[in-house]
């Protein structure tokens, strides 16, 4: 089982403050909360991709090769990287190349985005999102397993006698999530492959992600990669903690009223009861968090959101503290026993 | 059995709109003859559920079942008063979070309320639209009431006439046995572009 931390990488005003970090400390906040989550024993770090403020992330595996290079055991993913507006090619030799550098310790999660925008910046059409994404990926499965490609397809230009370099390292291409909301497509595309599903499960209700892994679950077992317990699954997780769990609410409490995604509706209560989002004490985010089980089953990573919505980075690296020391340890020892989640060769599991 | 959804746009209490919608379901419940039954959905009880669905993009515990009594109806029956020369905002967020295949080939009967009958194009010109982009099988008669109408026996028969027009193509129109959005499309039809 492994746990670890993903960001978006908003700027966000802190509401407390009225401050805004200028891009430049939100960058350098980011790569200081990879390198933590290293130090306080998480394995897994994921950036997410944007292409518009107020996110500052248009470019993941140049930021991940930087923390590479400053960390020895973290796997760097991504949450997500865009499968639909992105060249397959340029996925495949990005990603193929950071996982050379970071010695296999690489996986990447592919999402479609949430802009609307970036499909015509980027010369596609929203409306072909699926279709974008199921296309995209079979030529990037190829392009990491096959030496020589021939391939034509609806969206991009042909290829013929390409070869993507440089090739995965040893020849092991790094693990694929796919991650989805509520389009069975993306679930049933995770399992055709055999490669693993995550879901993000904050901001929605849980009956989401139980329907969307159910699915997955059985697909995966439909075309016979195993059982559907045997399905890997990657789960998300929205959390902030103090000691006391008054404490964390109140100190939570003017973040999430002005959040970018739910700020300025549902009170943090009633948000706390309708979605997975958990804020009190290392406790109630250890329950919680095990409570997980109870609507998919056994799961092979768990990335927590800490660091969004305007949080100072001092709070957000005493949040990685309480992870690291209280609820990580808690949490490895109660959900031993599952699959691990798929690792290149050369990285040790923990 | 034959289960019809009202939703009430409504805000005062007692409420013309909500006496329209319940003269309309009494029509149409008549029409429909013995096991049909009718249940009111009232937005104003979902105000803030709907402005939260707004923000969230999901629907709290309470709102949830609402849209589950219109989206499991056979038909459906929605009734609002005149603001500002169209549906009221609450009637319309309604529509905005329900799903866009909610509707779509399901029956639906349109009421509007106003103090006078100056409004009464607001059924033709902004609530049949919004039902046919919703792709809703919408009945050729509409009922608007005017706070004079409620003195004229011409309302009780276009109620009638209404209610028999929707009764028919409730009859006409079986639900689905299976909700639109539980359906998936297998890979290798997805990988062929399908």
């Amino acid at each position: 089982m492994q746990f670890g931390v993903f960001s978006v990488s908003d700027i966000t005003t802190d509401p407390t403050t009225g401050r805004t970090p200028s891009e430049a400390e939100r960058i350098d906040a980011v790569v200081t909360i990879a390198k933590k989550a290293e130090e306080v024993g998480l394995d897994v770090f994921a950036l997410g991709e944007h292409h518009n403020p107020p996110f500052f992330s248009s470019s993941p595996t140049t930021t991940l090769g930087y923390i590479a290079a400053q960390t020895q055991r973290l796997i760097l993913s991504t949450a997500t990287t865009l499968i639909t507006t992105n060249d397959p090619v340029k996925i495949a030799e990005d990603y193929a190349m950071l996982q050379h550098l970071a010695k296999g310790r690489v996986d990447l999660m592919l999402g479609r985005g949430n802009t609307g925008p970036v499909y015509p910046w980027f010369g596609q059409d929203i409306r072909m999102g699926i279709p974008l994404a199921v296309e995209n990926y079979a030529l990037l499965h190829r392009l990491w397993r096959e030496e020589n490609v021939d391939w034509k397809g609806r969206f991009r230009t042909p290829l013929q006698s390409f070869t993507s370099t440089p090739r995965p390292l040893d020849g092991v291409p790094p693990f694929v999530w796919h991650g989805s909301i509520r389009s069975p497509e993306i679930a049933e595309q995770a399992a055709y492959y055999g490669d693993g599903f995550f879901h993000n499960n904050i901001f929605w209700p849980k009956e989401h992600t139980q329907r969307m892994v159910a699915l997955y679950r059985e697909r995966f077992a439909h075309y016979e990669h195993g059982t559907p317990e045997e399905a890997i699954v990657g789960l998300g997780g929205h959390v902030f903690m103090r000691r006391n769990s008054q404490d964390a609410v109140k100190e939570f409490r003017p973040y999430f009223d002005k959040a970018p995604v739910y700020g300025n509706g549902p009170s943090l209560e009633e948000f706390s009861r309708e979605t997975p989002l958990t804020v009190g004490s290392p406790q109630q985010v250890i329950d919680r968090t095990l409570s997980f089980r109870d609507y998919v089953g056994d799961y092979q990573r768990q990335l927590f959101l800490i660091d969004h919505a305007g949080l100072p980075l001092k709070t957000v690296l005493e949040q990685l503290d309480m992870l690291g020391e209280e609820v990580v340890p808690v949490l490895r020892k109660e959900m031993s026993g599952g699959r691990p989640a798929p690792t290149h060769p050369r990285v040790e599991q923990s | 059995m034959t289960r019809i959804a009202v939703v009430s746009a409504g805000l005062s209490v007692p409420s013309s709109t909500r006496m329209l919608a319940d003269r309309l379901a009494a029509a149409a419940v008549a029409a429909l003859g013995p096991g049909a039954t009718s249940e009111v959905v009232e937005l104003r009880g979902h105000a803030r559920d709907l402005a939260d669905h707004l923000v969230t993009g999901f629907p709290g515990t309470s709102l949830r079942a609402a849209i589950d009594t219109v989206q499991n109806a056979d038909g459906l029956i929605a009734v609002t008063p005149v603001f500002s020369a169209s549906y009221s905002g609450l009637f319309k967020t309604f529509f905005d979070v329900l799903d866009r295949e909610a509707l779509a080939g399901r029956p639906v009967l349109m009421g509007a309320t106003a103090g006078t009958a100056r409004h009464s194009l607001v059924l033709e010109h902004a609530m049949r639209p919004l039902f046919s982009y919703l792709r809703a099988l919408v009945t050729p008669t509409a009922v608007f009431a005017a706070s004079d109408d409620w003195a004229s026996e011409d309302l009780a028969e276009r109620i009638r006439r209404a209610g028999e027009e929707f009764a028919g193509l409730v009859a006409r129109s079986p639900r689905p046995a299976v909700a639109p959005d539980h359906g998936f499309v297998p890979f290798d039809q997805l990988l062929a572009g399908g």
